[in-house]
């Protein structure tokens, strides 16, 4: 094992800002991205659906 | 032959596509999750410190294959582009729109990673080096198709005009990749190459494979998961979206 404990691990032999900096943004980023997608798609059907309803409405007018 | 080619293009419609893709994503999240635990795996418990950078250069791990996905993302999107000016196909518009955002994302986390290691090693964040600065402008060659596209109402002739735009681009690809090679950069030469063995410890180097596999396959889940809501989007007036059991419900 390369590690003698949890905290030698966090500290990277001294890198651990850089290690961490690196590794950090890019599962933040790979969390964010993939979250927006679903906001986007969700408020794409919602759009969706209240278009239908507005035609449903208007059909029942006339 | 042409009984495979027909299914193609069959495939090639958004309303067939939309419902394999949506198939296909958990597929590759569930190989993203995958290649990721093993890939960090590999890179923090069994790949020895390095000789000269210490634990610093576990960046390698996430540095490279970002910087990997970049170039890749952007020679699929500029494959796309040109299938969409040759055929006029409204998938291949649409995947170009959708692989775009995930490769600037891809082009920002290498100069982020990039700058976190180039500080510790080379003392500066940042240098106008040819390496860095070729995948500066790839980040801006993504940043402009985005831009170019959004500023087109029509969807149709964004498309097209997006298209020429990356193609152009393409020509930036292979100076990143020979940058280290044909100019004198502080950034170092290629981890791997064709055609001698690689320089750099097993385990490092299928550390690193896996975690390209690892974001590969994430990007192209993603790049479903927008594609989808392009289409939505885009083809929110035809039958065959107002059809859909989502929309429906």
């Amino acid at each position: 094992m390369i590690w003698h404990s949890a905290a030698d691990f966090f500290a990277m032999g001294g890198y651990g800002l850089y290690v961490w900096g690196s590794f950090g943004v890019c599962a933040l980023a790979m969390v964010l991205e993939p979250w927006l997608l679903r906001q986007r798609r969700s408020q794409a059907l919602r759009s969706l659906q209240r278009e239908m309803r507005a035609q449903q409405m208007n059909k029942e007018r006339t | 032959m042409s009984y495979r080619l027909v299914n193609w293009f069959k495939l090639a419609s958004p309303q067939k596509f939309y419902p394999v893709a949506g198939k296909m994503i958990p597929l590759f999240w569930l190989l993203a999750a995958a290649f990721g635990v093993a890939g960090l795996w590999l890179g923090f418990f069994v790949a020895p410190t390095d000789a000269t950078q210490g634990e610093g250069y576990r960046i390698i791990f996430i540095h490279v294959p970002t910087s990997w996905m970049s170039m890749f993302i952007y020679l699929v999107m500029a494959a796309w582009a040109g299938l969409g000016l040759a055929l006029n196909a409204r998938l291949s518009g649409m995947m170009a729109q959708a692989l775009a955002p995930t490769g600037a994302l891809m082009a920002f986390l290498s100069l982020w990673t990039g700058a976190f290691w180039g500080k510790p090693m080379w003392g500066a964040w940042w240098v106008w080096d040819a390496r860095l600065t070729s995948e500066l402008i790839l980040f801006f060659l993504y940043l402009g198709f985005m831009a170019l596209q959004s500023a087109i109402d029509d969807p149709r002739r964004a498309d097209k005009a997006g298209a020429i735009v990356v193609l152009v681009g393409v020509v930036n690809v292979p100076v990143i990749y020979f940058s280290v090679k044909w100019w004198n950069t502080l950034h170092q030469g290629a981890s791997i190459s064709i055609n001698k063995a690689p320089s750099m410890a097993m385990t490092m180097l299928w550390g690193m494979l896996l975690m390209a596999l690892c974001l590969w396959m994430y990007s192209i889940a993603v790049a479903l998961m927008r594609v989808r809501a392009i289409m939505l989007e885009r083809e929110s007036h035809t039958d065959w979206v107002k059809q859909l059991a989502e929309v429906k419900a």
